[in-house]
């Protein structure tokens, strides 16, 4: 029957989730509505803004144009699950906060996916990696800056650390 | 989005049944990159959606010397733009993919897709097509190839049966004293695109005559435009500047485009000239050392 529901097995920030759903809905919807995660924004939902952006299996995506069936079997990290579980925040948020790295703020949780997953791939990118990889999260308050000063940071503690 | 009827294949052969079945009502789902959003826009609204990205068996890379590449078509444009392979034998399409969209989309986003969606402002058909790749198209009745120049007919439209799927892209072994090149013009990076081309210019060895060269540009017309006239302009010639800035004004004048909100018709004609001109030197410039 046109549109009945599916059962798929979703792992989300290391929970496992069996989920019945229709197909129609989108990754974006799962994770808001289903799972009440609202961290990741809902913004453009024409593939453009990267508002919505969250990792699946350590790739970064836009959840506004994934279907939530295309997950099935798969892990997805979102914004919630970048801390660790008593709450201690991740190198990048740490990086975020320290250069103020945003301004309304509605961006910024696709930002952080898209620079963690970036780091988790590239072990030493440059200014222009970083710029080119980013290229995909759009900030209406134009605050690009910052948060590229938060990335390299980053990229610079992990340089000293390995001296 | 309306509601739809969904089926996920576990093989090709499963996905042709199903599609030969559903070939009325369905669509192929791949990555879905532009797909969700015409789904959402309502643009379409197919009662079934057949998800083939789960195949494996369509998501390779491979190169032997005689044969050539070939690339399944569930490849990801992250693939295409990583892979060491097509970085040493075709760089120019992994040139090409650095500016497909954005990195979440090229994570997702197949080639097969991208072909198939036949979205006029696409990147990768035009070096595909001055590469001279052919498409494998099955489906449950068996399978043909067609050269990519000739799949395109009309905007988001090809020679693609309703019950057929894009399985493989091939593309022959990279040619003599050839070189490719890709440029984009856009106003904003990863901004939409206003014009890019593809010029592949081969020269006679040790020389600086052309022998043979392509040109193919795409958001100037419904579909990737070959403009044979600036490449024929080319042939047997030594490329001189002037040459060169002939057949750039050649290839503007066989193109067509529109208007819109992003450039108007006649700025796309002159930003075809530059980038021609640009493109061909480049080229030209790689060949003689290839």
């Amino acid at each position: 029957m046109n549109g009945a529901k599916k059962t798929i097995n979703v792992k989300v920030n290391g929970e496992s989730y069996e989920l019945s759903i229709k197909p129609k809905m989108t990754l974006l919807q799962l994770l808001r509505n289903e799972l009440g995660l609202t961290g990741t924004k809902q913004a453009c939902m024409d593939n453009s803004c990267g508002a919505c952006t969250v990792i699946v299996n350590k790739m970064a995506v836009k959840a506004c144009s994934v279907l939530a069936m295309q997950v099935n079997g798969k892990e997805v990290t979102t914004v919630e699950g970048l801390a660790s579980k008593d709450g201690k925040l991740s190198i990048l948020q740490e990086a975020f906060l320290e250069h103020s790295a945003f301004q309304c703020g509605f961006c910024s949780p696709g930002k952080l996916m898209s620079s963690t997953a970036m780091l988790e791939e590239m072990e030493d990118p440059t200014e222009e990696d970083i710029r080119r990889d980013m290229e995909g999260n759009l900030c209406r308050c134009t605050g690009y800056v910052q948060y590229l000063a938060a990335i390299k940071s980053v990229v610079q503690k992990r340089k000293e650390g390995k001296r | 989005m309306k509601d739809f009827e969904y089926f996920s294949a576990t093989s090709l052969q499963e996905a042709c049944s199903l599609i030969s079945q559903y070939k009325d009502v369905g669509k192929i789902l791949a990555g879905g990159q532009s797909l969700i959003t015409l789904l959402r826009q309502k643009l379409i609204s197919p009662t079934c959606l057949i998800d083939i990205k789960g195949l494996k068996e369509l998501d390779y890379i491979e190169f032997d010397k005689k044969s050539g590449l070939r690339i399944g078509a569930l490849t990801t444009h992250r693939a295409i733009e990583k892979s060491s392979l097509i970085q040493e034998k075709y760089n120019v399409l992994s040139e090409m993919e650095k500016s497909v969209a954005s990195v979440q989309t090229r994570n997702w986003g197949t080639i097969g897709g991208n072909l198939c969606s036949a979205d006029p402002i696409g990147d990768p058909a035009p070096s595909l097509i001055v590469l001279g790749a052919k498409l494998k198209l099955v489906s449950a009745k068996g399978e043909r190839v067609v050269p990519l120049e000739d799949f395109f007919t009309d905007y988001f439209t090809t020679v693609i049966e309703p019950d057929e799927i894009l399985a493989e892209i091939q593309l022959p072994p990279p040619a003599a004293n050839t070189a490719v090149e890709y440029m984009k013009f856009a106003t904003i990076e990863a901004g939409i695109k206003i014009v890019s081309t593809s010029v592949a210019v081969t020269v006679e060895a040790g020389t600086d005559v052309c022998k043979d060269a392509k040109i193919v540009m795409s958001a100037v017309a419904p579909i990737p435009l070959i403009t044979k006239k600036a490449a024929e302009m080319l042939k047997g010639k030594k490329l001189t500047d002037d040459v060169i800035e002939e057949a750039a004004k050649m290839a503007a004048s066989e193109t067509d485009p529109t208007t819109d909100v992003h450039a108007s018709a006649e700025y796309r004609k002159e930003i075809v000239k530059v980038l021609v001109k640009r493109a061909t030197k480049k080229a030209f410039e790689k060949a003689k050392k290839a």
